[in-house]
This record gives structure tokens, sequence and C-alpha cells, in this order.
């Protein structure tokens, strides 16, 4: 009998990584080239502008944090095998939910009240929109995808709605969003990186919740059962549908701290894009994570890095700053790439000891 | 033609489905491959067919060595096969499941291929209308239409995969009336079952497998002791009826009618008294499943209601059922009941009825240990379900039942398992409901393991209950003619 | 207000229809045989932005068109490829793509905003264009929209008329017995949906090259490839009901100009996006016609059971699970 040498995990896993790597430089460095710019000096750009300063660190931090928030959220629903595209629709009502706690709630009440009852409320918000997707879903039989993409629009409809309309700025509606918050009702920063603390302290414990709950309890083991085998539910008096819905809520109520952070910590206002895409790139982050909760934020705050690094590319290079989605797309497909390419090899290493053995 | 298959190997992984078989299939004759599930019968029918590549070995047709990529290889020498879960279409018509594989090109030949089909329909004396859905067909039908396609395809040997499951009486007699003549015409046939009976009356040569291994073969007139003796390994006890006094009003429908399966359940009208081991018999998909489903809550009848201990439980779901302690263990253990992905130890986790948000490990490792063992797994606590072989997979299933459960629904509660492992299932069962007063409905595709079990029978004939009658009172013909629709 | 004219009303209908026509058109052949992809909204993006950039270069529509062509066949074989030969989620593969294709069409298309281009010419067809109201309405357009309707009879002959259409649905339905009998099912998935991603191209061409003549960031076109999507459903994976529900959709599109004018007051985004709650609950509708209980409601009485017979959309058995060799 044969023994199979199996590769040291970290040095097959870093092999692993070179090789997307090295697959996505080549694709990105063609992709620049035929754009007509320098392509390294577009890396030196995105390099520079991710890390080039504290305050320019700072501004990643910040897209990090509703990164890894959505990313969170979106571990429970891809647990149960739910496609939460709308989980970007989830993090405009978030935000939206979260401004109008702001908006209506008087200002004699002290300003850290009001910023915990604008979270709840975002929260609340984020949950509500997942759940009338997930009621589409397992009521309506509309799948989650389409269910999702629609609410996104909706979403984005009430969003415009209430800057042009009733959430207008004090005679002028414009893209620019509505009035500013007053200070007070800002998330407290430091003073160099401008990064808040409490954000930071909100996110780390989402990532730890997430993983307790994932592993440790009940609810984690029923939603992975029912997303490996919903047919198989019954056997284990698992209800399906409370199920998705209880994921929904979660993947929405993440969205939607998400949201409400991203007025009272980033924009301290409403506008448009409030979402600015994070929601689906959260998407893009636990893919490439491979569903796992400690990968998760590393994969975020890389992500991070290319978004802002991108973000001074039109001045500089006059080139558009959707590079970073070219290359976060590229990389994500170069992992299930490669991810395929092991598994086969190693099914067909397999295939082939056994036949040595006849 | 003839065929001779030299040492065939086809190993999947590590598991080895066929080990060196080797066999002549001679030109004129009906040849029986016979073994029990799982000994790798249809694995070889695969290879022979060209529909799986086979790892090392010889076909020889005619003499000179064949080399098979696909069914397309296998058709054009003249070997053609039908499988034992149906390869057509239920959606397309019965021309076109007729002309798939025979059409080329971009002419529209509708008509020809219609004239083909009616004349070969005439010949072996089929009724097929082709512009049927065929999802409205019967299996046997199914059947004939691709028996019909592989002789217009030019098949000189056709193979047969267990061709008797799921087929009326009459169906049945029609097939082989069909085959004989095909034999006449100098045609070669393979017939693949596990059923003893059916070889007896139709072949002229018998080949037994097990375990991937050629075991024996025999020319007429056969030794039936024997060939069972090479089929199996030792010779177990079968369980004997256990003779119980039926107590009070288990589960009662009255008149409930449900849709779902092929046929669904019409009217159905039946008194299940506690104690009762009650046997559904019928050809696959004639209501039984959806009857076991109804009776779970995993099917909500539209009319007609249901009451379980003299409590009405028409409308309520699955959960409701599971508290007045019924369970239901489904056929398809790695659909419907097994959870892929997940190890036994998980298995265990999800089963703990403790109100606690968290997941108690230890005793979920403790309960996998001692079911392992009580049940005889072959498997440890962190093995993925569905490494586990059918048998063990089985074994994991029955260790679900609690403690409590009263009503005992079970879909071919021995599907997949070898008659010791069968018999052994049985006496458990058997066992548990003298101990905990409880009922037992189960179905089998077999008659015989249903009267050897049950106390009552019931027969199921297209969504319908057809018979009803104890065990004593009836015998294997009457029950067999009952199956095929004939009261 | 303007002028409610319903030739008018008609004939822009027809328009504006085309492109999302010829996607769902190309979507149907794909999922047909199994695949879906799910990276139609991303491609349509990348192929109207190729589709302009080479006939601004080149100055030949035919080329630019072509190259569209391409690049849509190529986006969507890396659906084929990951999905059938590499085991990958369809779902995962085709959104990974739609949206990097969307940016890779912002980022590639960044230098040709919102510049004048070649545009497809008006081609009235001679004589047809003559017919009292029908002439306006189908023969006064120019070729792509021609195409357009061509292709929707071309594609229902080749899937329900023809020996490769039989094929082709085999193995949407069960490839497994498709291998059985004589047909290489990842072959033919693979060229399906190649052969879809071609139609796409030319769709996304259409949008840059006629419809909404231009590139830009947005285009205009973002969103098309959901709805698209969702028309393969409406149209139960049948080319004829599919253009139906294209042409549907394209007059309420359509009519949502005339509603912006009569409600100035509401935002113009807000009617841009009315189509996708629309298509939830187009989705919905069709889904509860489908339920158990209505079906058995409509066992006697016929009107219902003809509606319900013209709503039934059975998906191809096997759609979205790619066909695996019983080997090792």
């Amino acid at each position: 009998m044969t023994i199979i040498k199996e590769e040291n995990t970290t040095i097959s896993l870093l092999k692993d990584i070179s090789l997307t790597a090295l697959f996505v430089f080549i694709f990105t460095t063609l992709i620049i080239t035929i754009s007509g710019a320098p392509p390294f000096e577009a890396y030196e750009n995105i390099i520079r502008g991710a890390f080039g300063s504290y305050s320019k660190f700072g501004q990643v931090i910040k897209v990090w944090i509703p990164l890894t928030l959505c990313s969170c959220g979106l571990l429970y629903t891809f647990k149960i095998n739910l496609w939460n595209i709308g989980i970007e629709g989830q993090m405009i009502m978030g935000a939206v939910f979260g401004m109008a706690a702001f908006k209506y709630i008087p200002g004699t009440c002290p300003a850290a009240l009001t910023i915990l009852i604008a979270f709840i409320a975002g929260l609340t918000g984020g949950a509500i929109w997942a759940l009338f997707a997930g009621f589409l879903k397992t009521f309506g039989g509309v799948n989650e995808i389409f269910a999702g993409l629609g609410m996104n629009f909706v979403a984005q409809s009430i969003i415009l709605w209430l800057i042009f309309g009733p959430w207008k700025r004090e005679g002028i509606a414009s893209m620019s969003g509505t009035e500013q918050l007053s200070e007070p009702l800002w998330l407290s920063t430091f003073t160099k990186m401008r990064i808040s603390p409490t954000a930071i302290v909100l996110t780390v414990a989402s990532i730890l919740i997430t993983a307790f709950i994932l592993k440790y309890t009940k609810v984690g083991l029923g939603l992975k059962a029912i997303g490996s085998n919903m047919q198989s539910a019954f056997m284990y008096k698992l209800k399906p549908t409370s199920y998705m819905l209880l994921a929904m809520i979660f993947a929405g109520g993440f969205a939607g701290l998400a949201g409400t952070m991203q007025v009272t910590g980033v924009y301290h206002r409403l506008i448009p894009t409030i979402s600015s895409n994070y929601g689906y790139l959260a998407l893009f982050v636990v893919m490439l994570a491979n569903y796992n909760v400690w990968a998760a934020p590393l994969v975020a705050l890389f992500f991070a890095c290319l978004n802002v690094g991108s973000i001074q590319l039109p001045m500089v290079l006059q080139i558009d700053s959707s590079l970073s989605g070219v290359i976060q797309g590229a990389l994500v497909l170069a992992t299930l790439g490669v991810q395929s390419f092991k598994t086969m090899k190693k099914k067909r290493r397999e295939y082939n000891n056994s036949n040595g053995r006849v | 033609m003839w065929i001779e298959l030299k040492s065939i190997h086809k190993h999947y992984g590590n598991v080895r489905a066929n080990n060196g078989v080797s066999f002549k299939v001679n030109e004129g004759s009906i040849h029986a491959v016979i073994g029990e599930n799982g000994a790798g019968k249809s694995t070889l029918m695969k290879v022979l067919s060209g529909y799986t590549s086979r790892t090392s070995g010889e076909i020889l047709v005619d003499g000179e060595p064949v080399y098979f990529k696909s069914p397309e290889d296998a058709t054009k020498i003249g070997i053609g096969m039908l499988y034992q879960d149906p390869m057509d279409f239920p959606q397309l018509t019965v021309l076109e499941n007729f002309m798939l594989g025979q059409i080329k090109g971009f002419r529209n030949s509708e008509k020809k291929f219609k004239e083909k089909l009616k004349k070969y329909t005439d010949e072996l004396e089929f009724d097929l209308s082709p512009n049927a859905q065929l999802k409205t067909l019967t299996i046997g039908e199914r059947q004939q239409l691709e028996i019909i396609r592989l002789l217009s395809l030019g098949a000189k040997v056709i193979i047969l995969d267990e061709p008797t499951t799921g087929i009326s009486v009459e169906q049945k007699d029609k097939l082989f009336a069909a085959l004989k003549r095909l034999v006449k015409e100098g045609k070669s046939v393979i017939l693949v079952s596990h059923k003893i009976e059916d070889v007896e009356i139709l072949c002229d040569k018998i080949t037994v497998l097990k375990q991937g291994c050629v075991t024996g073969e025999m020319e007429k007139p056969f030794d039936l002791e024997k060939a069972l003796m090479m089929m199996f390994e030792t010779e177990s006890k079968t369980p004997v009826r256990s003779k119980i006094v039926p107590g009070k009003k288990h589960i009662e429908m009255k008149n409930v009618s449900v849709s779902g399966g092929r046929t669904g359940l019409h009217n159905c009208d039946v008194t299940v008294r506690r104690n009762e081991i009650i046997g559904l018999a019928g050809l696959e998909g004639s209501g039984q499943g959806v009857f076991l489903r109804c009776a779970t809550g995993l099917l909500k009848p539209y009319s007609g209601s249901v009451s379980l201990n003299g409590k009405n439980m028409t409308g309520k779901n699955i959960l409701s059922y599971q508290k007045e302690n019924t369970v239901f263990l489904p056929t398809n253990r790695l659909e419907e009941g097994l959870i892929p992905g997940l190890t036994i130890k998980e298995h265990y986790s999800l089963r703990q009825k403790s109100r606690s948000l968290f997941v108690d490990g230890a005793k979920a490792s403790s309960d996998s240990k001692e079911n392992i063992s009580k049940y005889n797994i072959k498997g440890d606590p962190r093995t993925l379900v569905e490494s586990l072989s059918g048998g063990n997979q089985q074994r994991l299933l029955l260790s679900f039942i609690p403690d409590d459960a009263e009503l005992l629904l079970l879909e071919n509660p021995t599907r997949g398992l070898d008659i010791g492992s069968a018999n052994w299932v049985w006496e458990l069962l058997q066992d548990f409901s003298k101990d905990n007063n409880s009922t037992i409905i189960f179905t089998s595709p077999e008659i015989d393991e249903i009267l050897m079990i049950a106390d009552r029978v019931l027969v199921f004939f297209d969504g319908k209950i057809i018979k009803d009658v104890k065990t004593d009172d009836t015998n294997l013909d009457e029950i067999g003619s009952a199956i095929a629709g004939k009261v | 207000m303007e002028e409610f004219n319903l030739t008018i009303l008609f004939a822009s209908v027809i328009a504006t229809a085309t492109p999302i026509l010829l996607a769902t058109l190309g979507e149907t052949i794909s999922e047909k045989s199994g695949i879906i992809n799910l990276s139609l909204d991303g491609t349509l993006l990348l192929c109207a932005m190729t589709g302009f950039v080479i006939s601004y270069e080149t100055n030949s529509l035919i080329l630019g068109f072509a190259g569209a062509a391409v690049v849509g066949a190529v986006i969507s074989s890396i659906v084929g490829v990951f999905s059938i030969y590499l085991n990958q989620s369809q779902v995962a593969v085709g959104f990974v793509l739609t949206l990097m294709a969307r940016d890779l069409a912002y980022f590639i298309g960044n230098p040709y905003s919102r510049i004048q281009g070649p545009q497809v010419a008006h081609m009235p067809i001679p004589f047809l264009e003559d017919i009292p109201f029908l002439g306006s309405v189908f023969f006064n357009h120019n070729f792509t929209v021609y195409f357009s309707m061509l292709m929707i009879f071309a594609c229902w002959w080749y899937i329900y008329k023809t020996p490769y259409g039989l094929k082709l649905r085999a193995v949407g339905e069960h490839p497994g017995a498709a291998f059985s009998r004589a047909i290489n099912p990842r072959k033919s998935q693979m060229l399906y949906v190649i052969a879809g991603g071609l139609i796409i191209g030319i769709a996304g061409a259409t949008f840059s090259l006629s419809t909404k003549a231009g590139w830009g960031r947005p285009q205009g076109a973002e969103g098309t490839g959901w709805i698209a999507l969702a028309l393969v459903i409406f149209g139960g994976w049948n080319p004829i009901k599919a253009a139906v529900g294209a042409y549907l959709f394209a007059f309420l599109q359509t009519m949502g100009i005339h509603f912006q004018s009569w409600f100035p007051s509401v935002p113009a985004q807000v009617f841009n996006m009315a189509p996708f709650p629309l298509m939830i609950f187009t989705l919905l509708i069709i889904n509860f016609f489908q339920r158990e209980s209505i079906i058995l409601l409509a066992k006697d009485k016929p009107l219902l059971k003809t509606i319900l017979r013209k709503l039934d959309n059975t998906a191809p058995t096997s759609l979205g699970k790619p066909y695996k060799p019983d080997e090792y």
C-alpha cells in the first residue's frame, strides 16, 4: 500500500495564495496596459493611497468597518445557503432608520442615548428590510437573489425620495444629501486617524459574536444543517422557514448597523450613495474568505486598502477607480479556480492511487 | 454476437465495485447476472454499456477487444442498456424520447420516426401513444419504449438492469414474452436481477456476483438453493411474525385525499390500532410514500381528516405529529434523512432535546459513541455521514428512533441492507414494538418481506388502497395480483 | 404634455425592447441547456462598452457588434468552464463576473465617456413600412430591431422544431440520459452557454450603438440584465413567451416616461427603479399560480385552467445542476 504524501497545509496554502496572486497580477497588469496607463505606477498609487499617511490608513479602517459588519451578516445567510444580495438595500435602510432616529429624537435627549437609539433603529431597519426578502423567499417562492435585488432598488428609491423630498436641505435638494447632523451626534474619533473607537469596538464585537454563535450554539448548527440539506430538517425538528428568516434578520441587522455607522461616523448625514456598494463587496469578501469567520476581517481589510488606494487614480493617472473592483473580482474568480484545480487534482490522485494497488 | 468479459475492475476511489469479473455471454441466449444489492451488478453493466469507463480489464465482442468511451460507442457495436434509474426524459413526449439518440442533422424527420415507432410497438405488442408526455406513462411503459429504442438503434445485445422492480405482473409477462421473441431472432439479453424467481423462468445461464467478484456460474436446470448460497454469505435465521393483540385506535384516516408523489392519495379510509405491524405493498410510487408522509404531517390532506390517539390532527404540521410521538424514516437517506456535510456527532447534537441555546458537545460525543456500538455502525463520531456505506447510514437513521416513539412510519427500512442486516433490523424493531407498545407501518418493494413481518397488509394501486387484509388470510399470489390492480 | 399617439407608443415599445429581448433570448438558450448565466447584467454593460469603443475606433459598426459578441461569448464561457468543468457554483461565479464585468466596463470605457460615436442607421423596410399602423410599428426601425424580432422565431424554431433543439432540451432535462444517447452533455452545455453569450453580446452592443447610443458611467443599461433574467422565468424558458414578457416590460418602461411627466414632483430615479419591484411582483404571481391548491381549484374550471396552462413555466429539470460524469 502506498502512502499518500500529505503536503504541509501552511505551505500548500501559501502556494495557492501566491498562485492566485500571480494570476491576478498578470490579468490586472494586462488590463491597465490596455487602458493605456502605466501599470506599476498604478500599483504604486494604490499602495500610497492606502498607506501613505495616518489619515489615509484611517480612511481604510473607515471602509473596513462597514465591510466587516456586512461580512459578518452574510456569514449567517451563506451558512443556510441563501444568497443575500439584498444586503446592499439592508445597509441603506439601516442608514435611513438611523437617520430618522437622529432627526426625530428631540435635541434635549443626551447625545449618547440618541446615538444608541439610532444604532438600534438602524439594526431594526436593516432586519426589517431583510425580512421582506426573507418572506418573499419563504412564502412567496421568489428566489432570494431576485427578491433581494428588487428590494435594493426599492431602498435606493426611498433614500433618493427622502433626500430630494421630505428630508431635503433647507431650500436646496441635491445629490449631496441631507442636512448635517449636529456635532454631538457624530461618533467621537481619535484625532490623528479620525477613527471612532466605538465603531471599532462594535465591529470587533460583531466578529466575536458571529464566531461564537456559528460555532457553539444550536442556532449555528441548525443554520449549517438546513443549509446542507433542507429536506432532512424535519428529522431534527428544525423549521427551515424560521431559520431562514432568522439568518436574514442577522444579516439585515449587521448591515443596518453598518448603515447607521456610515451616517453617524463617516458622512454625518444621509447621502444617496450611503452604502457605497459595500454590501455587494462584502459578498466577495466572504467568498474569498471561504466562508470563514476569522479570514473575513482580514480579507475585508485588504479590500478596504484596494478601495481607498484607488480613489486617487482618476486624478493622478486619469483612469477610473473601478480598477479596485476589477482586481477584487479577479481575486475571487482566481481563488475559485485554484480551489477547483486542487480538489480535482486530489481526486485524480486518490483515483490513481487506488488503481495502482490492483 | 457473443461477449466475453475478462477480469473487469472498476474502482471508485477506495471502493472496488468490480474486482476482477470474468464471464461469457453466448449468442441468442438470456444470461442472468444475479447478486444482492451492492454486489456490483449495475456498475459492471454500466461498464459494458460504455456509460462508465473501466479501471482495467478487457471486453471482447466476437473475440475482438473493444473500448468504449461513451454509450454511443457501445450502441454502434450493438450493445444497448436499459438502466435501473430510468435514463429518459419525463418532460418530453414519447416520440421525442424515441428520436433522441437516433436523429442527426437539421432535418425534422418526425414522420419517419413515428412510423418506425409504430412498426416496433405493433411487432412487440406494446401500446404507446407517440404524443403522450413521458411522465404520464408507467415505469413499465417507459421500459417498453426504451427497449424499442434500443432495437431501433440496432442493438444485438440488450442489457436490462432490474427491469421487474416497479412494474406490474401483467407488464412483466409482456416484457418476458418480448424478450423471448428477441432471443429467437438471434439477439442476446443480459438480465440483471436480485430476484431469483425471475431468473428461473427466463434465463439460460446464471452468473452470480458477490462483493464485486464472480462467485459462481450455472447452466439450466438451476439449483436455486445453491445459487442463493452463492449470493449470500451465510444463511441467517429469518425473523418470525410476532403475534400481538391490537389495542386501541392509534391513527385513523377518514376519506383522506392528498396530492404529491406520482399518484397522490385518494379517498383513503384506514384505522390502525396500537401494536399492529402493517406492511404497505404496491408498485413504487403508488401512494405508499404519500400515505406515510401524510401520516406524519409532512404532507397535508386537501380533504378528509386524520386523527391520532383520538385527537384531530388534520392540517397540523409535522412538529405536532412529532409531539404525539410519531417517527418517520424516509427511504432516501441522504436526501431526506441525514445531512451530508455533517458528522455523526453533529447529527446527535442536532437531536439533543435540551432547551439550552448551546450545543452540549460532551453529551453529543457520548451519545454518538453509545449508539455507534449499539447499532454496530462502522464509523466514528467525526465521520461525515455521506462517507458511510448505505447500510451504515440506515443504521444511523434507525438509531434516531427515540425511546418514547409510539408510531413508527418506515419507508423501505431495509433498503440496501444485506439479508443478515435486514433480519437484524427487523428483530430490533419487533423488540422495540413489543417493549414500547408501539405501532409500525412500513413499506417494502418485496412482497416476501411484507408477508414475513406484517400482521396486516394494505395494497396500494394508483394512489388508492385497494386491498386491506390480515396476513393470515392472504398469500403471495393474491397480493401480487392486487399490486397489479386486480382485486 | 406631449400628445399621446398609439402608433408612436407601440413603435417605441418595439424599439426599446430590442436589447432586453435579445438578452432574454440569449439567456433562455443558455438556461435551456441547464446553465444559469448570472453574469448577464455586467456582461451587457461590458459588451455595450466594447461595441461602442470598437465601432468608434474602427468606424465599423459590424466590427463593433462582432467584438461585443466575442466578449459576451468569452464571459459566458468563463461561467461555463467554472460550472461545468470546475464544479463551482453557477450563482457564485456568475455573480462575481457580473460585478467584475461592470467595473471592467467602467474602467476601460472611461476615456470614451460622453463622446459622439457611430450609431446604427435608421432603415425602414420598403413597402412593408407603408402598411397602415403595422408598418410604422414594426417596419420603421433600424436593423437591430428586425434582427431581434427574427431571433424570437429563430430561437423558437431551433429549440422546438429541429433535432438539435431536441438534444438541447434533452441536456437541460437530464444530462445523464443525454449522455446515454450519444450526446456529450458537457460539450453541448458549453456550446449553448457560448451561443447564448454571443447573443447577449449583441444585445449589449445594441444598447450603446442604437437604443441608448453612446457610453458613460452610468450608461443606462444598468439593471436590465437582472430584468432579463427574471423575464426568462416569466417566459417559462420559451422564447416566444419570453419575448411577450420583454415587450410588456418595454411597454411599462415607455409608459413610465409618460407617468413621469404626469407626476413631476416625484424624482426621476424613483421611476427608473419601478421595474424592479414590478419584477418581484410578477414572479410572486407566477409562483402563486403554481401552488398546488390553485391548481386543484382550477381542476373543473376550464377558463382558470387555460390561464394556468399559459402561465405554466416549468424550469428545465437540471437547471443549475451541471452534469458530473460517473468517474472517480
